[in-house]
């Protein structure tokens, strides 16, 4: 009878054969034991632990071990398989541990039930909340530290307490669900997951600042995210949790969604609000800040979905508790969307201070293709790259914003050495120009005069002078945009450029693309002595480009080829080679 | 009142006085292309940013409040190169027709490029090509010179209330147009003249017919008659630099028959009988 199973997989990047090699090793072992009929061994597909030699898992025990050697075996058989006992050196020690405080709900309870969320101590701390008053909820959040999680990073509780100072009847709370970045979907796994901790979080902010009155600005890409909110809503009215005198209070406050229309430009506040008047989503002029004269002219506060779901777990468990999470000046905990070349892709929360190399290469597993890693990117289209060699960075404000990047909403993507950074500079570049509202002539025409020399130099039609230029430009943007996004659009481009000059530089001097990512620049040829002749290339060839016959050979004619790289992709024998 | 400095000289203002008006009030010219004294400032093309002292963004002087105890410095090199970028950078997105232009000589923009001493061109241009618009007597529409300077729209739709211009499209293919792209011709358009008159640019200009006018003076086979509106014995005053409110009513009619009218009608008859009535 099987009592235990052993996983195993070999997690050292780039090996094949490790795996197989120990599981005979052990197998021959365990039939040496005369446990063969006991023990279960599998070769795993992914246990979740990454570059750490061979790594065992045993079930039902759940030990993991990490490192292990062939003369581990016998200890492990002897210890472990046989007394159940975990072998201390063995254990494998993840240095990064996830925190999950806003994701704690999501996948845990049914976001639909609110009975669900209530069991889960939902509402406590809105109930709390409408006990200690607004001054003493305003005074918690700001001592907990808490930021604002949609990119800028401004201190929540700051944003409250002024908003509640202006004076005013008639004030407005907006949750900002307009999450856009490329790759990051953080705001719509909490809305869809925990509906209810946003709900409450609107709540304590409205009762904070004195509104009557919330609006979810989500965007109309989510349904399920609308779906779930807005049976929430229901659901929270129908308790009276929502509505007039809530808890039997004075404090009577109406939610309400507002749909947004795919504009990247409406998660900046001030387009935001302009988009829920019914007005063209553009932004305009800080100072009056929404705070003094936002939506219909009135003190408004806007928050970001993460940073209200944050609000009700500091409210029930005091700030101290929240404050002792993070580094000095970014406190709790983030949630990122770790993708691109990445091993392990999804939606990961940790706390503020994880070393980047711990997020990629602890939780993330390093890269997909096992090839080498070259950068991270943070912040989406307004963030920037960080090389390996700052991998060793803690995650928070401050340091992202020194390496030319910045924290962002939480889109994380991974890149590796076929990555071009000139491609990458371009990608992002060119989300922003799509996005620009054109009200403002740095963003609308810098953006494009950029995205044109960025063209030019991954097609290697470009000169080092145009590297002064896009310096020229990208400062244009920064300084004289009217919004966040004009302001960090060049960022990409002037983070690249600082960490990948060489890059640029080959591109435009040597006309090479070092990644073999901008086509433009390849030559493709047939290398004689691999090619079977099958022809398969010239036929898949779109241009007529390849000549020659199934005795002779084939060749490209360099002067037809368009550098599609069809015959490259085709090639079953790997003998078109491009340089 | 509020009591600040900008490149070092103390100004005294009231509360709510933005940066740009300060810096009048003490002789400070700080360069303003959508700017407009008659609106409020739509903040869209970056031209009058400044410094303030303790902060490393640059602020826009057309709509910043000043605040109590603000150092601002309105030249440096660093502000003049941003200023600089950004005026060629609407260049690159500017038809060079300087000389067929409607608005040759008093265009703003043109004013800007001769104040900044540009003498060539840094950027590639990028002209979106998109067609006049000619359907109405009144007025062309030419968005190609477009700067978005937004003085029409605001004009339009909050000073008027016609509704009739606002921007469509997003990012470098945004323009301003009549509503849902139509035809001025086909919009609630009144002909009010207002957006024109605040078009920095050649975006929008009066229909000009004068060479057609010229041409049937000089048919033989034409009988031609004028007929002036009440305001125009005035307003060609101004034009010809005479004081505000002159009235030129003897020498406007001289000169329309020297120009070869048969008969000058004048609506201010009309007008009058209106009034009686």
């Amino acid at each position: 009878m099987i009592t235990k199973t052993v996983l195993i997989k070999d997690t050292t990047p780039g090996s094949t054969s490790g795996t197989k090699e120990f599981f005979d090793v052990f197998t021959a072992a365990l039939r040496e034991s005369k446990l063969a009929d006991e023990i279960r061994l599998v070769r795993a597909a992914d246990i979740g632990v990454y570059n750490h030699g061979i790594v065992l898992k045993i079930l039902p025990d759940n030990i993991t071990y990490a490192n292990v050697q062939h003369h581990d075996i016998k200890r492990i058989i002897g210890v472990t398989l046989k007394h159940g006992n975990p072998i201390k050196d063995l254990l494998y020690q993840p240095r990064a541990y996830q925190l999950r405080l806003v994701l704690k709900n999501c996948g845990r309870i049914d976001p639909e039930s609110i009975d669900d969320y209530i069991a889960h101590d939902g509402y406590r701390a809105l109930s709390a909340a409408l006990q200690a008053g607004p001054d003493t909820v305003i005074r918690e959040i700001t001592a907990s530290g808490l930021r604002g999680r949609g990119g800028g990073g401004f201190p929540t509780g700051l944003k409250w307490s002024m908003t509640r100072s202006t004076p005013g009847n008639e004030k407005y709370m907006i949750c900002n669900a307009d999450e856009g970045d490329p790759g990051a979907y953080m705001d719509r796994s909490v809305l869809e997951g925990d509906p209810h901790a946003v709900i409450e979080g609107m709540l304590i902010a409205g009762f904070a600042i004195g509104a009557s009155q919330g609006y979810f600005y989500i965007r109309a890409e989510y349904p399920l995210a609308i779906e779930r909110v807005q049976k929430a809503i229901d659901q929270a009215h129908a308790y009276g949790l929502v509505g007039e005198r809530i808890f039997g209070s004075d404090f009577s406050m109406d939610l309400e969604i507002r749909l947004g229309a795919g504009a990247f430009v409406c998660g900046e506040e001030t387009a935001l609000i302009a988009s829920i008047e019914g007005k063209r989503g553009t932004p305009s002029p800080r100072p009056p800040y929404p705070s003094v004269k936002g939506l219909w002219g009135k003190p408004t506060c806007i928050n970001n979905v993460e940073t209200l779901a944050n609000v009700p777990s500091i409210i029930r468990n005091g700030s101290a508790w929240f404050s002792r999470i993070g580094t000095e000046n970014s406190k709790g905990t983030k949630v990122f969307a770790v993708t691109g070349k990445v091993r392990n892709s999804g939606l990961i929360e940790v706390p503020m201070g994880t070393t980047l190399r711990d997020i990629v290469f602890e939780i993330g597993g390093g890269t997909a293709s096992g090839k080498r890693f070259k950068a991270v990117q943070t912040g989406g289209p307004s963030g920037g790259v960080i090389p390996e060699h700052l991998l060793d960075t803690p995650v928070d404000y401050d340091n992202l914003q020194k390496l030319g990047s910045i924290m962002g909403s939480g889109g994380m993507i991974v890149m590796d050495e076929d990555d071009c950074m000139v491609d990458i500079a371009k990608f992002y570049l060119k989300f922003c120009v799509d996005e620009s509202c054109g009200k403002c002539a740095p963003c609308r025409i810098g953006g494009y005069q950029m995205l044109n020399l960025l063209e030019n130099i991954s097609r290697g039609n470009a000169t080092l002078e145009d590297l002064e230029r896009l310096r020229l430009i990208a400062k244009a943007m920064q300084k004289a945009s009217l919004c966040g996004l004009g302001q960090t659009a060049a960022n990409p481009v002037l983070s690249t450029l600082r960490y990948f000059e060489d890059e640029y530089r080959e591109h435009i001097l040597n006309r090479r693309c070092p990644s073999k990512k901008c086509t433009a620049l390849l030559q493709f040829i047939i290398d004689r002595s691999r090619c079977k002749k099958c022809g398969l290339c010239a036929r898949s060839c779109p241009e007529k480009a390849i000549t020659g016959d199934k005795e002779h050979g084939y060749t490209i004619d360099t002067a037809r080829c368009i550098n599609c790289g069809m015959c490259f992709e085709t090639c079953k024998f790997g003998a078109v080679e491009r340089n | 009142m509020i009591i600040a400095t900008i490149n070092g000289i103390p100004v005294h203002v009231a509360e709510g006085t933005t940066i740009l008006e300060a810096a009048r009030q003490v002789q400070v010219k700080i360069p303003t292309l959508c700017h407009h004294p008659d609106l409020p400032p739509t903040a869209a093309c970056g031209i009058c940013i400044v410094k303030v002292q303790g902060s490393n963004k640059m602020l826009r002087a057309c709509c910043t409040p000043i605040e109590e105890g603000m150092n601002i410095l309105t030249h440096d090199p660093e502000i003049v190169e941003v200023r600089r970028t950004v005026l060629e950078l609407i260049l690159s997105n500017h038809p060079n027709d300087c000389l067929k232009c409607g608005r040759n000589q008093s265009c703003e923009l043109q004013n800007l490029a001769a104040a900044f001493g540009i003498r060539e061109e840094l950027f590639p241009k990028f002209i979106s090509g998109i067609p006049k618009d000619d359907s109405t007597n009144a007025f062309v529409i030419d968005p190609d010179k477009c700067i978005h300077c937004g003085r029409c729209i605001e004009i339009c739709q909050e000073l008027q209330q016609v509704w009739a211009l606002s921007f469509l499209g997003r990012g470098f293919s945004s323009r301003f147009a009549p509503a849902a792209g139509m035809r001025l011709v086909e919009s609630p358009c009144v002909e009010c003249g207002q957006c024109s008159s605040h078009c920095p640019t050649g975006a929008i200009f009066e229909l000009d017919e004068t060479v057609k006018v010229w041409q049937k003076l000089q048919d033989p086979d034409n009988y031609c008659v004028v007929q002036i509106a009440p305001s125009v014995r005035v307003a060609i005053g101004e034009a010809f630099g005479m004081p505000p409110g002159t009235n030129m009513t003897g020498k406007l009619y001289t000169v329309l028959r020297r120009l070869g009218f048969k008969a000058v009608f004048d609506t201010s008859f009309a007008a009058d009988v209106t009034v009686m009535e």
